[in-house]
């Protein structure tokens, strides 16, 4: 891995990827407002009485959108963090899935059975998300492992949060990929906070990026909110894995800039400096700078976009709001695989 | 058919999944270069290389949470827990993820994965190497939890978990690994999941078990033959899914019912088993159900007094029997 082990928080992409065509990256550059505007909505929702709980993904939209444009969508898998929204954009799930996904209403993922984003989304290689933190990297590290028996051309990404970095399964699951040395990336968006717990209570240690050493591989810390760092550290950890030379932790520094969930109020641990602060690193206007700065992007394009993403959201609540809930007599499906004639 | 104990039944059915499908691989501790610790998988290194039998680190969870993730992409592995002792740092694994990939994908991707466990007593094995957890695994959605008795059984149950689409826990009594022998056909053959049968037929007493306990069930079946009791003895092999026909079938023919296992009394496999009959055979009823399992302790004592005082046996079963029978 070229690209230096850095905790500089200064440290930014300010090379445009030249495989990136214009119209590449003002569609990532809409699909992150997509992802905003869906955030806001869901919450929205969520005070609305409409949807029973609302994970704002508001800051951490670099680190998917850049991770997923990294990696192939046709032959990779995808174990995505729950805040990783942007992610699932950029893969192709639509606003009206994300908005089934709100309401519980029937869909992909789980067809209301999870929280939104939660299941499994075969079609675009999304697995699964658990709520017990960790558990999913070990079901991560099991699909490189796969990939490798089966000389399979894939890759996976694995997403988590700084908090998910203390399971046990966590620890077993980058010593495992170490040992095998698996093609496997471990995305962590460390936001410094896992609900109220700061990371100063979390590890003893500044970066996360510097336990990869101890499984035998590398480790970067990234700014994660630059979705270009974010696409081509992705790209070069993706590159070593289709090498044959094993796992890479990312570790793509980020803020949360919403509450954990509408569920929580972080005002009783941020203060609202710390927040403003926060505000700084939004990767939604740092993105549009930017793509300005390289006159790919108008004043006027952006108050388009803009202006078409509202409108998506707005047609996919309408869609939403309209589609079923799942049947009750769906209850006991799918407990079993139906049985087969041997 | 050539006689067979039950370890050789369990290699032999892995053996010939793997030749018959290469989605099918095996992990766990020392399964490699060792050939597992009571010799399963001996030699299987040398017949399939080390991309398919993958000695992994100490460490459950991954054992079995690696093996979920490969079996989302289309494999069938084996994951071995080297004694089912160890298994608790995998509940979550199988309980609160494998168990409910199916239903929380609405049925979109299934998990088909098999944990070997070695479980159960009678081995001098302490805290640490005797324990019997199915009950645990038996409350859980989504699992089937195996627990054959003979090679036979073994065998056909374990080419039969391998094949299944679902997350299964088979249990191997690690006292019937050389002590329970039988015949084993050579042709390929599977045993459906979910089914009992009944090992010994009779008309006065039946008793519900699984496991060594089947084999000391039927052991305390013939002692009471002798003394003119006729007991059936339903051998459960799945307990879950659970036989509730077999077990209703039975104990409306007895009118009396003996549940045995040597996993803790509460909450136990017989804890259903009982209710199923309550709800299903009340009014068949000449006694009430009678259970004999492994006491509430935490432990199976280290010490031959302890250890001996916890297991049922065959002289305790038919103790129980004759109760029974006077009622």
């Amino acid at each position: 891995m070229t690209k230096k082990t850095t905790n500089d928080p200064n440290s930014h992409a300010t090379n445009r990827p030249p495989e990136l065509s214009d119209s590449d990256l003002l569609k990532m550059y809409y699909q992150m407002i997509l992802s905003r505007r869906l955030s806001e909505r869901w919450i929205m929702l969520n005070r609305q009485g409409k949807s029973a709980i609302g994970i704002a993904s508001e800051g951490h939209e670099a680190a998917g959108l850049g991770a997923a444009w990294a990696m192939n969508p046709e032959k990779d898998f995808f174990f995505f963090y729950y805040r990783d929204l942007a992610g699932q954009v950029a893969l192709g799930v639509t606003a009206e899935e994300a908005l089934r996904g709100f309401l519980a209403k029937t869909g992909p993922f789980s067809g209301g059975r999870q929280f939104p984003f939660h299941g499994a989304y075969p079609e675009y290689r999304i697995y699964n998300t658990s709520n017990v933190v960790g558990a999913n990297m070990t079901h991560a590290v099991g699909a490189a492992l796969s990939a490798k028996i089966r000389n399979e051309d894939s890759v996976v990404i694995c997403s988590f949060g700084d908090g998910g970095t203390s399971q046990g399964e966590w620890h077993e699951s980058l010593n495992f990929a170490g040992v095998h040395r698996l093609p496997v990336i471990f995305l962590c968006e460390n936001n410094k906070f896992a609900i109220s717990v700061p990371q100063k209570h979390q590890m003893a240690i500044a970066s996360v990026a510097t336990r990869a050493e101890g499984y035998g591989f590398p480790g970067v810390s990234i700014d994660g909110s630059d979705v270009i760092e974010v696409y081509q550290t992705i790209q070069e950890a993706h590159k070593r894995a289709r090498n044959g030379e094993g796992p890479t932790l990312v570790e793509a520094r980020v803020e949360r800039l919403k509450p954990h969930t509408t569920d929580d109020d972080d005002r009783r641990y941020r203060t609202p400096a710390e927040m403003e602060e926060a505000l700084k690193k939004d990767p939604l206007p740092l993105f549009r700078d930017k793509l300005i700065s390289w006159d790919i992007l108008t004043e006027e394009t952006d108050a388009n976009y803009r202006e078409k993403a509202q409108q998506e959201v707005n047609d996919a609540t309408d869609a939403g709001e309209a589609a079923p809930y799942p049947d009750p007599s769906t209850l006991l499906d799918h407990l079993y695989a139906p049985v087969k004639e041997s | 058919m050539a006689e067979k104990v039950l370890i050789q039944a369990i290699r032999e059915a892995m053996l010939e999944e793997m030749h018959r499908d290469p989605s099918v691989f095996l992990m766990g501790e020392d399964v490699a270069a060792r050939g597992g610790v009571f010799l399963a998988t001996e030699g299987f290194l040398d017949e399939f290389g080390e991309q398919r039998v993958i000695d992994t680190p100490l460490a459950e969870a991954s054992i079995v949470g690696v093996a979920v993730g490969a079996a989302l992409n289309g494999m069938r592995p084996i994951a071995e827990i080297q004694f089912s002792d160890f298994i608790w740092p995998v509940v979550n694994q199988l309980t609160g993820e494998a168990a409910r990939i199916r239903y929380g994908t609405n049925g979109t991707v299934g998990c088909p994965l098999v944990v070997r466990a070695p479980y159960g007593g009678g081995v001098r094995g302490g805290l640490y190497h005797s324990q019997s957890p199915e009950g645990f695994f038996f409350h859980t959605p989504g699992l089937k939890v195996l627990c054959p008795a003979t090679p036979y059984d073994a065998k056909g149950l374990l080419k039969a978990a391998i094949r299944d689409d679902d997350p299964c826990l088979f249990l191997e009594h690690k006292r019937t690994y050389r002590q329970a022998r039988g015949d084993v056909p050579d042709e390929d053959y599977t045993i459906p999941i979910g089914v009992a049968d009944i090992k010994r037929a009779g008309n006065m007493i039946t008793v519900v078990s699984y496991g060594l306990m089947m084999h000391y069930s039927l052991q305390a079946a013939e002692i009471l033959q002798q003394e003119g009791i006729s007991v059936e003895v339903v051998d459960l092999r799945s307990v879950k899914p659970i036989d509730r026909d077999t077990v209703v079938s039975s104990v409306t023919k007895t009118g009396k019912v003996l549940i045995v296992h040597e996993d803790n009394l509460t909450g136990g496999v017989g804890s259903e088993v009982a209710a199923i009959i309550a709800e299903d055979a009340f009014t068949e009823l000449d006694a009430p159900i009678k259970r004999l399992c492994g006491p509430d302790v935490p432990a199976m004592g280290f010490a031959p007094t302890l250890e001996d005082a916890f297991m049922p046996n065959p002289e305790k079963i038919a103790a129980s029997l004759r109760e029974l029978a006077a009622y």
